[in-house]
């Protein structure tokens, strides 16, 4: 197994404090926005940049979410591991809002495709959007695309890509792995 | 451990205590999903279950319908009185017949001890023991311990006094079997004849005065006489056994202490629990039954996990 740096945690930052800007363009104070981080690996992201938008761009009144997905997914039953759920902390009406889900590696495009029937749960938004740090491109098995990227990559399907962020792993990074 | 280490539920004692913690980590999901708008996740809808009632049911066959369906199976009901069983046919063969269908999960009821485990050996699908006869009725104890965990933190360490017709229950069994493996200290408290002879054995505290139980527990779970169960007379009268056995406010509130009262129903009112305990704020009894969706939710998706498709 080897693996090469994609980003260092630099270069995280400064994505990070790009992203919270696209952000702040499109949705304004964020009055009628809601941030959905996406459950596992999605929630460090969408909790980090719901950090950024208060503390460096002063944006007050963020709502931010997380969302699971098991239940939604389309690969219950066929692969070999079981599939393990996580908690959802969604504590708002998602009715007429304009949501940004948050994920940290787009891939297939199948968690978002889950993560779209998932939200009707809480109700008809008015408007949802995406956004990922990692875009693996020439990929997707469904019609997805991210609004907001952090970076675009092309990666072979042997190959993976791993985000680590400070809370979890010690270290703001992204690495390509070859398995 | 992420999967369970059993194929099918037929009874606590065949579980291990990671299997428990797996089904509860699993059920608090289920219990925020049954608490959104849409009560509803599409995880099983290429999984068809039947629900086969040998012996009647209200609470344990809405419960179990409702969770099947809440995780979108389809769903096959059936009951013996309106079946063919009448007409001579065996349990193998009913349930055979069924599976042709292209069952995948099986959740009986049967009023033989052992009839899950005997079905399990011969048919081909997961099954889920919803009670045979006086043996076990292991989703009963779990939602029960489940219970027990949401409103004091833990089961380890509690101490669980199960009062009333113990001879004749399958909660009571279960219940044991589950919170022994929980680390949980276990007392059965009724009239001798309803106790079995070699209940001790089980590593349970044994007791036949109502009022040194209730001093002892942290929980107490009212179990209902099972007069359709009684072919003799175990008591003199039920007069006499609410006297002995019967849980009243007055008794309550001489305690030291405010002890959580449980009841898997049906409740027999004014008999083994009157109604102002049945009421009060030390009683879960509803919170048993809404928990008894999600516990059944879990372990019907932690046995569809492991269905190969």
């Amino acid at each position: 197994m080897s693996q090469k740096v994609l980003l260092n945690a630099k270069e995280v930052n400064i994505i990070l404090h790009r992203l919270a800007c696209q952000l702040i363009e499109k949705h304004n104070n964020f009055s009628n926005t809601v941030l959905i981080g996406l459950q596992p690996r999605g929630v460090f992201l969408a909790d980090r940049l719901a950090k950024i938008l208060k503390e460096d761009y002063n944006v007050k009144n963020i709502e931010l979410g997380h969302l699971d997905i098991t239940f939604y997914r389309d690969d219950f039953r066929r692969g070999n591991k079981p599939l393990k759920a996580n908690s959802t902390n969604i504590n708002f009406i998602v009715e007429d809002k304009n949501i940004v889900f948050i994920d940290d590696v787009l891939h297939t495009g199948r968690s978002i495709r889950a993560a779209l029937t998932a939200i009707q749960s809480f109700g008809r938004p008015n408007e949802i959007e995406l956004l990922t740090l990692i875009d693996r491109r020439f990929s997707r098995h469904l019609p997805i695309q991210p609004n907001y990227r952090g970076r675009q990559v092309d990666v072979i399907n042997k190959e993976k890509v791993k985000v680590n962020w400070y809370e979890q792993d010690n270290e703001d990074s992204v690495y390509l792995i070859e398995k | 451990m992420s999967e369970l280490s059993v194929n099918h539920l037929l009874g606590i004692k065949y579980l291990q205590e990671a299997d428990i913690d797996l089904i509860f980590k699993t059920a608090d999901h289920f219990k925020e999903v049954i608490n959104r708008p849409i009560k509803k996740v599409p995880s099983l809808r290429d999984i068809t279950i039947a629900n086969l009632f040998f012996e009647n049911s209200t609470r344990t066959k809405l419960s179990f319908e409702l969770a099947e369906k809440r995780l979108s199976a389809d769903v096959l009901n059936f009951s013996s009185s309106q079946s063919s069983v009448k007409k001579g046919e065996t349990l193998i063969d009913t349930v055979n017949n069924i599976l042709s269908m292209k069952v995948d999960m099986v959740v009986m009821r049967h009023p033989n001890p052992g009839a899950g485990v005997f079905l399990s050996k011969h048919v081909n699908a997961s099954i889920i023991n919803a009670g045979d006869g006086a043996h076990e009725h292991p989703t009963q104890a779990l939602l029960d311990s489940y219970s027990i965990r949401e409103k004091l933190g833990n089961v380890a360490g509690k101490k669980v006094v199960i009062v009333g017709d113990i001879l004749h229950s399958r909660v009571a069994l279960s219940n044991i079997f589950a919170l022994k493996l929980q680390g949980a200290e276990v007392m059965v408290c009724g009239p001798k004849t309803l106790l079995p002879k070699y209940i001790d054995k089980l590593g349970v505290k044994v007791e036949t005065n109502l009022r040194k139980a209730l001093n002892w527990c942290d929980v107490a779970n009212m179990l209902r006489v099972q007069n359709e169960r009684m072919d003799i007379s175990y008591f003199p009268s039920t007069r006499e056994y609410t006297q002995q056995y019967g849980v009243t406010k007055d008794l309550l509130n001489t305690l030291d202490k405010e002890i959580v009262i449980m009841h898997p129903g049906p409740i027999n009112r004014g008999v083994e629990i009157t109604s102002d305990v049945a009421d009060s704020s030390q009683s879960i009894i509803l919170d048993q039954v809404q928990n008894g969706v999600a516990v059944r939710m879990a372990v019907i998706y932690l046995l569809a996990s492991k269905i190969k498709q």
